[in-house]
């Protein structure tokens, strides 16, 4: 064992040292591309989006004068003669977490430079966010033709109910939408070979990040909605 | 400019000029747009005023439309002028500038921000051309009201237009803020480590992290109440009974839009305040050729500030009624920001301390916004405590307040910046001697018009009253002062022409400003011709040696030794 103390320096964890020097040195804090930098930041003001757009929800949730819809009731799908809650949102958000999941094989092919695995895997996410997006279409529809939920009011409950349904996950929907679009130009850059000329994948994934924070609001808005 | 790849080089005029990439074009096409809504805003004021000091005067004038006044000018004054001129003008212009890099990190983002900005301030002038006029619903916009016929622009497409500016404006300012916050984070010059960074850029840089986190609750406000104007869901609103019959809402919640609402506008405050402070620390120690007194210092107070501003906001909401421990908990913190607020006062006032100050124009604004803003912020103290707010809030106490702290402080700020850096957008100086008579009348008439203020204020004049005739507890005397306020009023707003004419014929007719007139050691200065050509820099990025408060070094041969010269080079 050695007797010699121990400066400051060394009794610092090496992460935080880490973390003290990146915040300490010039002109780059983050080891990473601007437009990866850029892409974390917006995600963070976006995530400051939906928490409002929830709180608001939870915070109206709890203050209704009439007693929430039974949602359990209200999202069931009814296959051959029986109600079976939440089967449809099940096999939505399964879809949009297997699209995460070809997401993060995409960007691994990508920093492999495997040019034709990378632009299918994309597009495979993509196919994914359709499929999502459609099925939240064919769910809508069924609430509003079916069931008579309108954003002004219903028959099961508080008035808010649908306004709050339609409006988040509206915007969810709009994200996802988004992002196909988004992705979809990568993936045709990638398969006509621009980023192998620039010799640079990073671009999939910034696409990714984006991706898997979509995701990641949709489990929340999934727990709040479909759980609670 | 992606890093690594070549400047993007504009082509022809149209490309030079008008949907420049240059961040000092996009700079000065923001400040352009946004005094000359500001000079609405202000037009707006004097109309109020009119009315307040000479009500009947103007037969065009009703209480309708003194309503949409009052709410046009707040809006347009806090979002629509100073925070786009602060952080879209100043901080597009000194960013990349004072951090030695070429541009923002992407300039194409950055010339949509101007252009969505632009359209933004477009919809809100349309506003005041629509059927029913823009919006009089108070720039809180708080529902019921500001949604129900009865409150001007609330049938119409007043409210409608105002809150769909708004949500375009949050767009415009998350695109410019991305990139400011890449920026600093991302393209500094050599040497210029974070603690290296002028205070500004610090300002600049957590203002704009505020904005990115607080915007997001006004958007989702605004989202919900067009969602209750046109669809009449019923988030906001609560049961309503109009002239006996029961409208179409029920069971919503209007505190929820107050909490909303001040979860963006108390931040909002300080995406003004900061860069102001910001402004003042460059201009108090390069005019009174002294190091800022504790930077480190005046570092983490910002970061303090920042950090506090989020959990304030319900200070304006203690008259909706509240949990008393909860009045507690926003009173207890309200009084804690006043801690590193305080901070920086008393460094820059020890900056000034045995210094050898310049009675220049940057200065004589710099020692304005110090007293205006700690009387700001004493009065702010009061209405911090739940007791003393009830009865103040919605008197003319509170605008006297917040015109002292938000108004007049950030704009004396701003004057000064202008005053400042005009000599580095035009390579000329602004005329001194119109520079101070601007100056003295701006400065005594604001006083003049606010502290009466904070007087009929504790005799319990309402804010936002179109007359205050027929009631008892007003005395005669108040008239009388109104009417002085009002002619104040007119006089410093005259006065802001000045500042016009200035600006205009000084950019010809000015003296030559050489590369450093004031004597500053930040890089803006530093550059290879004056003012800045494209690309900032020519072929060599500056290297950057020291911190930028270097003035009156012992032995240096001049008095201010600049952020890129090394220690070999001083003497
Ligand atoms: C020429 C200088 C100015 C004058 C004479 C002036 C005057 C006024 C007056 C008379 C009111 C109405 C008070 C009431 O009845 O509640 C008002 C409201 C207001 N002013 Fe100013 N003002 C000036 C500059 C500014 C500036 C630079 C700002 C920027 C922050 C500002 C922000 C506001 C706000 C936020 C309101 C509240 C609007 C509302 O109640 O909805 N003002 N001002
Ligand atoms: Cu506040």
């Amino acid at each position: 064992m050695s007797s010699q103390p121990v400066s400051f320096e060394e009794s610092v964890p090496d992460n935080l040292k880490g973390l003290v020097s990146d915040w300490s040195s010039d002109v780059q804090t983050f080891k990473v591309r601007w437009s990866k930098a850029m892409m974390w930041i917006f995600l963070v003001s976006d995530t400051f989006i939906f928490g409002s757009f929830l709180s608001a929800y939870m915070a109206v949730r709890l203050t209704t004068t009439e007693p929430w819809p039974n949602t359990s009731e209200v999202f069931a799908l009814h296959v051959g003669g029986a109600d079976i809650p939440l089967l449809l949102i099940a096999i939505m958000t399964f879809i949009l977490i297997s699209s995460s999941g070809t997401m993060a094989m995409a960007v691994t092919s990508g920093y492999k430079k495997q040019r034709v695995r990378t632009g299918v895997l994309i597009l495979l996410t993509a196919l994914g966010g359709v499929a999502f997006v459609g099925m939240q279409m064919f769910e809508w529809s069924k609430l509003i033709f079916e069931e008579g939920i309108r954003p002004w009011g219903n028959d099961f409950g508080a008035d808010q109910f649908g306004g709050f349904f339609f409006m988040i996950t509206g915007f969810h929907g709009l994200h996802v939408s988004i992002g196909v679009i988004y992705l979809t130009t990568i993936a045709v850059r990638v398969l006509q070979g621009r980023y192998d000329r620039l010799d640079d994948y990073q671009i999939v994934e910034v696409a990714g990040l984006y991706w898997h924070f979509v995701d990641l609001v949709w489990i929340f808005i999934f727990a709040f909605f479909y759980l609670w | 400019m992606y890093e690594g790849q070549a400047l993007y080089h504009p082509k022809g005029w149209w490309g030079r000029y008008v949907f420049s990439q240059d961040h000092k074009v996009i700079a000065l096409q923001y400040i352009c747009v946004a005094l000359a809504i500001g000079l609405t805003g202000m037009f707006l004021s004097l109309l109020m005023r009119m009315q307040l000091g000479f009500p009947g005067l103007f037969e065009s004038i009703d209480a309708g439309n003194y309503y949409q006044d009052v709410t046009m000018h707040g809006m347009i004054m806090v979002i629509y002028l100073l925070t786009a001129l602060f952080l879209g003008g100043f901080g597009n212009y000194l960013i990349p500038l004072m951090l030695g890099s070429r541009d923002m990190a992407f300039p194409f983002v950055n010339m949509l921000s101007f252009w969505v900005y632009f359209l933004s301030v477009i919809i809100l002038v349309c506003s005041f051309f629509v059927e029913s006029g823009p919006t009089g619903a108070g720039w809180t916009l708080y529902p019921p009201q500001s949604i129900l016929p009865g409150t001007p622009g609330a049938d119409g497409a007043g409210i409608l237009l105002m809150l769909g500016s708004l949500a375009v404006f949050i767009i415009a300012f998350t695109m410019g803020g991305l990139n400011y916050i890449t920026t600093v984070l991302q393209s500094r010059a050599k040497g210029m480590n974070m603690m290296r960074m002028p205070l500004i850029i610090w300002c600049l840089f957590l203002a704009t992290f505020l904005g990115l986190l607080a915007f997001p609750a006004l958007l989702v406000g605004a989202i919900m109440l067009i969602f209750d104007r046109v669809l009449e869901t019923s988030f906001f609103m609560p049961e309503i009974f109009k002239g006996g019959e029961v409208l179409n809402y029920g069971g919503g919640s209007p505190v929820l839009f107050q909490h909303l609402f001040w979860f963006f506008g108390h931040p909002e405050v300080y995406i003004i305040a900061l860069p102001a402070f910001g402004i003042i620390s460059e201009l108090i120690s390069c005019h009174a050729r002294k190091n800022i007194f504790g930077y480190n210092m005046m570092v983490w107070a910002l970061i303090a500030i920042a950090g506090i501003a989020f959990i304030v906001w319900a200070h304006h909401m203690y008259v909706a009624g509240m949990n008393p421990y909860l009045g507690f908990f926003f009173a207890t913190t309200t009084l804690i920001i006043a801690i590193p607020t305080a901070i920086k006062v008393y460094n820059w006032v020890i900056t000034l301390w045995n210094a050898n100050i310049r009675m220049t124009v940057p200065m004589l604004y710099c020692l304005a916004f110090l007293i205006t803003f700690l009387i700001g912020g004493l009065t702010g103290l009061f209405l911090g405590n739940v007791a003393v707010d009830v009865p103040l809030s919605d008197t003319y106490f509170v605008v006297g307040h917040f015109h002292m702290v938000m108004a007049v402080s950030p704009v004396l700020a701003l004057y000064g910046g202008l005053y400042h850096w005009y000599p580095s957008v035009t390579g000329r100086m602004l005329d001194d001697r119109l520079g101070k008579i601007h100056f003295w009348i701006t400065f005594v008439g604001t006083y003049l018009i606010y502290f009466p203020m904070h007087y009929i204020g504790f005799l319990g004049v309402p804010r936002r009253y179109y007359s205050n005739e027929q009631y008892d507890f007003i005395p005669e005397s108040v008239n009388d002062l109104n009417q002085f306020i009002t002619v104040c009023a007119l006089i410093v707003g005259a006065a802001q022409f000045i500042l016009l004419y200035n600006f205009i014929v000084s950019a010809v007719r000015g003296k030559e400003a050489g590369s450093n007139p004031w004597g500053a050691c930040t890089l803006e200065w530093q550059t290879l011709e004056s003012p800045p050509g494209h690309g900032n820099w020519g072929d060599k990025l500056p290297v950057v040696y020291r911190w930028p408060y270097d003035y009156g070094l012992p032995g240096a041969t001049d008095d201010f030794v600049p952020q890129n010269i090394p220690d070999e080079q001083i003497t």
